[in-house]
């Protein structure tokens, strides 16, 4: 059972991203996009607890948003996978259910 | 829209819902009733005192399912019945009642 | 709609997850509107309170001080519209200094470890 967890909002900001991770488990993923596609830079503070998430759950990033932002792939985080808009409907098809954390 | 209470002036929507809950007395109900040749019986008048109750106390109109069941369990299972509900409100008990009872339209009514 | 039960169509099962104190954001109140409405389409609901969620179903709420329309009594309707179960995050309550002696109706309380298992239990996930 799977479910895609979608994060809009920048972790600085607002602590959703934390929510959602201490409540999934494994086999769930997570999108990363809008404002919360700047946790997947490497070398913030959420790098470890990205890193460490990474472990039990698949973690994509939208790259539209990122490169919008001022980051490339070059950026990102090992563990995490960046997609364009068709990598996102893969996602949402690929998984039984969609949590959007709005 | 306005309807005219006892030399008062009442706002209302376009579907004739009133406007302010608070403005509401007996005979905005009689009014109301009036413009759809309705007379009001007491079964009518326990089913708008019903309604103003469960409003008071939840602070929403029911969905006629649960109006109906309500209904049933406080005045008696005869009443509890979209066919005893309806025969009194034709255009809908949840929708008619509600409105000269006062209160917004029904959540779940698009 | 037609004042008629919904009839037909497929029954699915709702999660709606609740995460916002009500009354500063329209959150809370859109969520309650749409579970009510979801529920009135014979819909198999439940909702979820974490984080600060659980203040929606805080006692003795008196918004009309903020001259907002107090909501927090419809959550006790919600029995009527057959919505199956309210869960309460426990960690979310403990974090707040709340215990289930505050809230207004009666709850199930879930650890934070079981929210996934919940999750995977429901068929749409509605979050607010």
């Amino acid at each position: 059972m799977s479910t895609l967890n979608i994060i809009n909002k920048s972790p600085f900001e607002k602590r959703t991203l934390d929510q959602c991770l201490k409540r999934i488990g494994a086999g769930d993923s997570v999108l990363l996009i809008e404002d919360a596609s700047i946790s997947a830079v490497s070398g913030t503070a959420f790098t470890e607890q990205l890193t460490a998430a990474a472990a039990q759950s698949k973690l994509y990033v939208l790259q539209p948003d990122l490169q919008a932002r001022g980051f490339n792939d070059a950026s990102l985080l090992d563990s995490i996978e960046s997609v364009d808009y068709e990598g996102f409907v893969n996602l949402v098809v690929t998984h039984e259910r969609v949590h959007s954390w709005l | 829209m306005t309807i005219e209470v006892n030399g008062k002036s009442l706002e209302t929507d376009e579907e004739g819902y009133l406007a302010d809950l608070n403005e509401w007395e007996p005979d905005v109900a009689t009014v109301m009733a009036g413009i759809d040749d309705c007379e009001l019986s007491d079964n009518h008048w326990e089913v708008i005192n019903f309604l103003r109750d469960y409003y008071e106390e939840y602070q929403i109109a029911p969905a006629v399912r649960v109006l109906t069941k309500a209904i049933g369990k406080k005045l008696g299972k005869d009443k509890g019945s979209s066919k005893y509900l309806y025969e009194l409100y034709p255009y809908g008990p949840a929708k008619q009642a509600c409105k000269y009872a006062g209160l917004p339209k029904p959540t779940g009514c698009v | 709609m037609e004042e008629e039960e919904y009839q037909g169509g497929e029954v699915k099962k709702f999660l709606y997850v609740n995460r916002r104190l009500p009354h500063g954001t329209i959150y809370a109140l859109e969520s309650l509107e749409t579970v009510l409405i979801g529920a009135a389409f014979d819909q198999d609901v439940s909702m979820l309170f974490v984080d600060d969620g659980v203040y929606q179903l805080k006692k003795e709420q008196a918004p009309e001080s903020i001259e907002c329309k107090n909501f927090s009594k419809t959550y006790r309707a919600l029995e009527m519209y057959d919505v199956e179960k309210l869960f309460v995050e426990r960690e979310s309550l403990e974090e707040r200094g709340l215990a289930i002696d505050d809230l207004l109706v009666d709850v199930e309380l879930i650890a934070s470890s079981d929210v996934k298992a919940l999750v995977d239990e429901h068929d749409v996930i509605l979050s607010f």
